[in-house]
C-alpha cells in the first residue's frame, strides 16, 4: 500500500535535486530557473499528497494557485534573460554586478 | 507488488530520474526535454493520488506552456553552455553536502510524524464521495465560489506577467518604415497636390 509518507520523500527528493541543481548551475541561469520549477513541482506534490490524505480540498486549490504563480515567474524570468542576454551578449549570471548593489 | 504500487514506483522513480539529468544535463535542450519528463511524470502521481484535475493541469500549463517557453528562449539564444559549465565540479561537494543534510532533515521529519486525531474536524473543505463528485467537478465547485477572489487575483497576476514580459522583451526598431495612422487622418488633401508651371528644360526644385 502506498502511504502519503512514500509521496513526501518522491517530493523531498525533487526539492533536494532542484537545490542541489542551483548550487551546481551557479552561471546557467536558465538551468537556475528549472531548478526553482523543480523545487516547486515538490511542494505542489506535497500539497496535493496532503490534501488527498486529510481529504480536504483546499491543498488542491491551492496547488494552482502555485501552479499559477509558477508560470507568472517563469514568463517574466525568462523575459529577463533575453532582456540581459541583448545587453551583455551572455547568460552568466555569477558577474551580474552592473548596479553595484 | 500491484498494478498501484508498481505505478508508483515506475512514476516516481522516472520523475526523480530524469529530475537529476535536468540539473546534470550537458546540453540545455536535453534538460528541457527532462523537465518535461519530470512533469508527466509527476502527473501520473497526481493521476495514483486521485488529483486528476491538478495533474491535467500540470500537463497543460508546464508540458504545453512552460517548457516550450523554456525550450524556445533556451534555442532562440546562442549561449555557448560548454563555458558556463566549466567551474560546475568545482561546486559538486558543496552541493551534495548540503543536498544530503537537506534530505537527512526532511527524511527523519518525514518518518516520525503521525496525523493529530483533531485534525479531520479541522478540514476546510471536506473532499465530497468521488464516486458521486468528480474531483473537478469538486474543485470548480471551491474555486468559484469560496476562493472565487483568490481565482481572480491569480488571473490577474498572469495577465500582469503577461504585459510584464511583452514590455521586457519588446523592442522598437528605429530603420522601419510605419503606418503614422494620425498623420493619415489629419492629411490636407489641398496641400497634398502642388501644381507648378514648369518651364521646358528647366525641372522642378
Amino acid at each position: 500500500m502506498i502511504g502519503i509518507e512514500h509521496y513526501l520523500i518522491v517530493a523531498a527528493i525533487l526539492f533536494v535535486i532542484g537545490v542541489f541543481g542551483i548550487f551546481l548551475n551557479r552561471k546557467n541561469v536558465i538551468v537556475i530557473l528549472m531548478s526553482i520549477e523543480l523545487m516547486l513541482l515538490a511542494v505542489n506534490i506535497n500539497l496535493v499528497a496532503f490534501s488527498v490524505h486529510l481529504g480536504d480540498l483546499t491543498g488542491q486549490v491551492f496547488t494552482m494557485f502555485v501552479l499559477t504563480v509558477a508560470a507568472a515567474e517563469a514568463a517574466i524570468g525568462l523575459a529577463i534573460i533575453v532582456c540581459f542576454f541583448r545587453s551583455r551578449g551572455s547568460i552568466a549570471v555569477d558577474d551580474v554586478n552592473l548596479m553595484k548593489g | 507488488m500491484s498494478l498501484i504500487e508498481l505505478a508508483f514506483y515506475g512514476f516516481s522513480g522516472v520523475a526523480v530520474f530524469a529530475a537529476f539529468s535536468v540539473v546534470l544535463a550537458r546540453n540545455p535542450v536535453h534538460a528541457v526535454l527532462f523537465l518535461i519528463l519530470t512533469f508527466l511524470s509527476t502527473a501520473g502521481l497526481f493521476v495514483l493520488m486521485g488529483a486528476e484535475f491538478i495533474a491535467m493541469l500540470l500537463i497543460i500549463v508546464y508540458v504545453g506552456a512552460v517548457a516550450v517557453l523554456f525550450l524556445f528562449v533556451v534555442m532562440m539564444l546562442d549561449v555557448d553552455f560548454a563555458e558556463l559549465k566549466a567551474g560546475m565540479a568545482r561546486y559538486i561537494p558543496v552541493g551534495l553536502l548540503i543536498g544530503v543534510v537537506l534530505l537527512m532533515a526532511l527524511g527523519i521529519q518525514y518518518t516520525t510524524w503521525e496525523t493529530s486525531p483533531e485534525a479531520a474536524a479541522l478540514r476546510q473543505n471536506e473532499t465530497p464521495d468521488m464516486s458521486e463528485v468528480q474531483n473537478s467537478v469538486a474543485l470548480g465547485r471551491l474555486i468559484y465560489t469560496k476562493y472565487i477572489f483568490g481565482f481572480q487575483a491569480a488571473g490577474l497576476i498572469l495577465l500582469v506577467a503577461m504585459i510584464g514580459a511583452i514590455v521586457l522583451t519588446h523592442r522598437r526598431r528605429t530603420n522601419v518604415k510605419r503606418q503614422d495612422i494620425v498623420a493619415q487622418i489629419y492629411r490636407d488633401p489641398d496641400a497634398a497636390i502642388e501644381l507648378r508651371d514648369v518651364k521646358p528644360g528647366s525641372g522642378t526644385e
